[in-house]
């Protein structure tokens, strides 16, 4: 049977991970192939790696830091942060990355992700969707959260899909960073209607919450970083936990 | 051990080579029939799309060598589905090496398209198998499939039932990603690259 992912996010700034700390035994919990590596003998299903300080320069740095994590790691992975160009693209996958994400760049260029899905296919390309609750709807967001669009992430997700998007990385900016658990409305909304996975991102504070996520919002995968962390859940423990409770995962 | 990996267009090849340079070999990744047929091992990898690949593949004559081969030869998702004889994927004529046709996954039933993610591995009879658990996960990502047939040693489920590995003699072909399968997916490459 098909599982539910599990998906630590390492944020990456100058090549380093950002808040990448608890892990005993380890010698350096700010290099992200290290963490990575450790997340995967952990069990985490997938990896992401977003670049947050991603410019012009730096991509080339980025781009060698992939290669690192392909060579070491023997789960597949995503990367974004700044992707705009099939040939970033093309950059990131010949470096080893198993996927790609875009976000700002594919709401700007929406014809980005035709032309990432007829060269690359689908299966590598996931958008990044930002989203906030305000006035009664979802409403996209972009440069990270800083500038609002007039587009409700319904309408955006459904355009991505028709458009060649292969799995979309939904992250609620109202629920990010509260633990009260993942957006369960708007994931089990684009869950239940949309072909592609959709990965649910922002909220998760407990073991419950995964579970929530999975059993009644019917997301395919749900990502997290600071709780994994900072060790306040440990991924062997919480897929234990949503075994027990009839949650298909891979052990 | 000289590993030969068949180098065409179709996606990209660098998680095989460095899954096998994990394990401690290289590969030499090539195009030129005279290295393929001398190779010891050779893999046949690939993402990417049925029709445009077999055209790549003719136009070198790659086909011809590939069918031609004695050693044991390893395809992986793509190149599984074009070891078949047929792909419904734009209506491809394949290398025929298995007298199979590959389907498309329906999305019938709410089924997403492509399956994408770690599913198990039943029914395994195979040395390519060897110390890896009945039941055990592998990740996958495709959207068409080979049926269930006599050739299958192993099955997956995702909607229906089908193949996720075949053998035909010295050829071997999963469905899966074994380079990006953690450890069961290098227990299987280890395995293929030791057959006797």
């Amino acid at each position: 049977m098909l599982t539910k992912r599990i998906i630590p996010c390492l944020d990456i700034k100058d090549g380093r991970t950002v808040k990448g700390i608890y892990f005993e035994n380890i010698r350096d919990a700010g290099d992200p192939v290290e963490l990575g590596a450790r997340y995967a003998a952990e069990g985490a299903d997938e990896l992401v790696f977003l670049d947050i300080t991603a410019t012009h320069e730096q991509r080339k740095t980025f781009a060698e830091l992939v290669r690192q994590i392909a060579h070491h790691i023997s789960i597949p992975f995503t990367v974004g942060g700044g992707i705009s160009t099939a040939e970033d693209v093309h950059t990131l996958l010949n470096a080893g990355a198993d996927k790609i994400s875009v976000n700002t760049a594919a709401y700007r260029n929406p014809a980005l992700i035709d032309e990432l899905a007829r060269l690359f296919g689908s299966q590598c390309v996931v958008v990044a969707i930002d989203t906030k609750f305000e006035e009664n709807d979802w409403w996209v967001y972009l440069n990270g959260g800083r500038i609002r669009t007039q587009t409700r992430a319904v309408h955006w997700a459904h355009e991505v899909v028709d458009r060649g998007a292969g799995e979309i990385l939904l992250t609620s900016m109202s629920h990010d960073g509260a633990k009260q658990g993942f957006a369960l409305d708007l994931t089990r909304e684009l869950a239940t209607t949309l072909p592609v996975p959709i990965i649910a991102s922002g909220g998760a504070g407990t073991m419950q919450h995964f579970l929530d996520v999975f059993q009644q919002a019917h997301a395919d995968a749900a990502l997290a970083a600071s709780i994994f962390h900072f060790g306040e859940i440990s991924i062997p423990e919480l897929k234990a936990f949503l075994k027990q409770n009839g949650i298909p995962v891979r052990d | 051990m000289e590993i030969a990996v068949i180098r065409y267009h179709a996606g990209n090849i660098q998680s095989v080579l460095f899954a096998l340079e994990r394990m401690g070999y290289r590969a030499h990744v090539t195009d030129n029939a005279r290295i393929i047929r001398s190779a010891d091992r050779v893999i046949f990898p690939g993402v990417g799309e049925a029709s445009s690949a077999m055209s790549y593949l003719k136009a070198r004559k790659l086909d011809e060598v590939i069918r031609s081969l004695t050693q044991p030869v390893l395809g992986i998702c793509l190149g599984m589905q074009l070891m078949a004889r047929y792909s419904e994927e734009n209506n491809t004529p394949c290398l025929d090496i298995f007298p199979e046709e590959v389907k498309k996954f329906s999305s019938e039933g709410g089924l997403k398209v492509p399956q994408i993610g770690w599913n198990q591995i039943t029914q395994l009879h195979s040395p390519l198998f060897e110390g890896v658990k009945d039941g055990a996960y592998v990740y996958f990502v495709h959207s068409y499939y080979v049926p269930c047939c006599a050739y299958t040693i192993a099955a997956a489920s995702y909607g229906i039932t089908y193949s996720a590995a075949i053998q035909r003699d010295h050829f071997y072909a999963v469905q899966f990603h074994p380079e990006k399968s953690a450890e069961v997916g290098e227990r299987i490459l280890r395995n293929f690259i030791h057959l006797s």
